[in-house]
């Protein structure tokens, strides 16, 4: 890095170019945002402190930390399947894995009301039992565990592949069992994969609106997650909760991604 | 300890990479797999670790069958051609990794380890990570790793392929020093005849899947059993002629060959080292060109009535080379060769 050379010549229109265009499109709403909590400093800090604003947070927080962990063990598992086993079927699941990404939250959402609403598929089941899915807590918990589905299980794959399977035979050879070389061989080897894909995870996770919406409804104090919490605070014209959320969901987003960049070097 | 395998087939798809392989190797040997890339080898060494499934044959590790035993229940150590040190413990873990998984107490483990670091000359490498170390260090990690649960057969699987030349050579010699000390019974595959000869009690030639030859250095080199072998083997002239009263011809040029009929068409294979040219501006051949290599001398000349090259090294200051150059004429003696019946051809 250090040794890299100063822009100069057309090299320095483009660096000027390539400045000019994160802050148009970064910086400055970014700024702006922070700009207008600080305007307004005590009337931000009382508003996330109400008691609506902290049940979204913890939602939210609740909801990502699950997130993290199912997506940890299930990436690990699906990652080893997708890259090590062959059967027949295997490039459609793994096409499928992918689907989350390509989907609008919003159908998401939508899918699951089909499934878990007042005449979804399972609401004769659930209702039995007295569990309610849709417009509570395991609705948003299931959308958004469905939404960050791929990211943990992607970045550990390609870990996978590039690492093949070389020191697994070594393991083998030297008299490991199949867990012992998963905990002592494999597992140490995704670690980077392990970590992008739970810092994407987790952005992801706190960010998710749409399917959220849908499926929650985002009903203070009960379903209303950060992301909810900032739309009706718009809608209710509240601006020191809206921008305080705001600024408090980016501020994580770039903690989490200074976490990312550590981990690289 | 002994190893025993019995007519090993490999199929990879429709390909069959190992052809009825059989062969034994004594208690302490030190064995090469030599023969062309894709030839098998590998696949071989990889059946008798437990790495690869064989489709059928059998091996036997000291009077007991192995072949259906998993690859960590056969007490094989193997050295893998790029080292596959596991990157996130270090070179110390790396070597007690064997142990560990067993259950070894942590200061025999230690005592192991240290004692292998000192056998390995890589003392006071036991913390660093194996993305530390050079390539030859880490081939040698990856010997001690092997090494540590003291196994029953070491195979090494192209161990110096990855190092660079002068490295090699190194551990090439430090590996028959390693034999010699340790006397762990061993398998290694290898393209280089060179390597094959440099360290091996003996040398399995392997083509196609198929056992060719099994024989000391000098067994091969001298009396090569198929016309493979004597290609394969050695930097080798191979001459169409025809046999005449128990000699192939080839240009004007004989060489005695044995148990082959007259007019039977053969290729006639003479290595380098088997063949004098010297001046004669009567002689057979021209010669077209003269290369110096450290201390020899390759002669590369023409065999005018046969239309073919033919070339032959000789030490630097042989007095043979005396007015040997570009443009004159050479008589041709073939000192030694091997002929086979040209294949196709009507005897």
């Amino acid at each position: 890095m250090r040794s890299r050379r100063r822009p100069t010549g057309p090299a320095r229109v483009v660096f000027a170019a390539v400045v000019a265009w994160l802050a148009l499109l970064l910086v400055v709403p970014l700024g702006a945002l922070a700009l207008s909590v600080a305007g307004s400093f005590s009337a931000v800090v009382a508003a996330l402190t109400s008691a609506e604003a902290l049940h979204a947070i913890g939602l939210s927080v609740g909801v990502a930390a699950v997130c993290i962990v199912a997506n940890g063990i299930f990436g690990v598992a699906g990652a080893l399947v997708l890259v090590r086993q062959r059967f027949a079927g295997r490039r459609l699941l793994d096409a499928l894995v992918e689907l989350p990404l390509a989907l609008s939250p919003v159908m998401t959402g939508l899918a699951f009301l089909l499934v878990f609403g007042r005449n979804g598929l399972l609401h004769p089941a659930l209702d039995a039992v007295g569990l309610q899915v849709a417009f509570a807590w395991p609705a948003v918990l299931l959308a958004t565990l469905f939404v960050t589905l791929p990211f943990t299980l992607r970045e550990v794959a390609l870990v996978l592949e590039e690492l093949g399977d070389s020191e697994e035979q070594a393991a083998a050879t030297l008299g490991a069992t199949g867990w012992q070389t998963f905990w002592r061989v494999t597992l140490p080897n995704l670690r980077s994969g392990l970590v992008i894909g739970t810092t994407l995870t987790s952005a992801r996770a706190l960010g998710e609106f749409g399917a959220v919406l849908v499926v929650g409804g985002g009903i203070a104090n009960r379903t209303q997650t950060a992301t909810t919490f900032i739309h009706s605070a718009i809608e209710e014209r509240q601006e020191p909760a809206a921008y305080g959320m705001a600024l408090l969901l980016a501020s994580v987003a770039v903690a989490l991604l200074f976490v990312l960049q550590r981990d690289r070097e | 300890m002994g190893i025993r395998v019995d007519h090993l087939v490999k199929n990879f798809g429709a390909t069959r990479v190992v052809n009825d392989v059989s062969f034994e190797v004594r208690p302490g040997e030190l064995v090469a797999l030599l023969g062309p890339s894709g030839g098998g080898k590998s696949t071989v060494l990889r059946m008798i670790a437990g790495l690869e499934t064989a489709d059928s044959g059998q091996v036997w590790l000291d009077g007991e069958r192995v072949d259906h035993l998993h690859a960590r229940e056969r007490q094989v150590g193997f050295v893998f051609q790029h080292y596959a040190l596991f990157r996130h413990m270090t070179v110390g873990e790396n070597i007690a990794f064997g142990l560990s998984v067993r259950g070894v107490a942590p200061a025999e483990q230690q005592a192991r380890v240290t004692e292998l670091l000192e056998v390995m000359g890589l003392r006071g490498l036991g913390d660093r990570m194996p993305s530390q170390l050079s390539g030859g260090q880490r081939q040698r990690v990856a010997l001690a790793r092997a090494l540590a649960p003291s196994p029953r057969l070491l195979l090494l699987d192209e161990p110096f392929g990855a190092v660079d030349a002068k490295v090699r050579e190194e551990l090439r010699r430090w590996l028959r020093k390693l034999h010699d000390e340790v006397h762990t019974t061993s398998i290694f595959v290898t393209h280089d005849q060179d390597e094959a000869f440099a360290i091996a009690d003996r040398v399995l030639i392997i083509s196609q899947g198929r056992l060719e030859q099994s024989g000391s250095p000098v067994e091969i080199l001298d009396q090569p059993a198929t016309e493979f072998v004597a290609r394969f083997v050695g930097d080798v002239n191979v001459l169409g002629g025809v046999v005449r009263d128990g000699r192939a011809w080839v240009g004007g040029v004989g060489a005695e060959v044995h148990g082959l009929a007259d007019g039977a068409a053969v290729n006639i294979v003479v290595r380098a080292y088997d063949l004098k040219f010297w001046r004669d501006d009567d002689g057979p051949a021209t010669v077209r060109r003269v290369t110096t290599i450290g201390d020899r001398v390759r002669v590369e000349a023409w065999l005018d009535r046969a239309d073919a090259p033919i070339f032959a090294q000789f030490p630097r200051r042989s007095s043979l080379l005396h007015g040997v150059e570009a443009g004159c004429r050479i008589a041709v003696e073939i000192t030694q060769a091997r002929a086979w019946p040209t294949p196709g051809a009507a005897t």
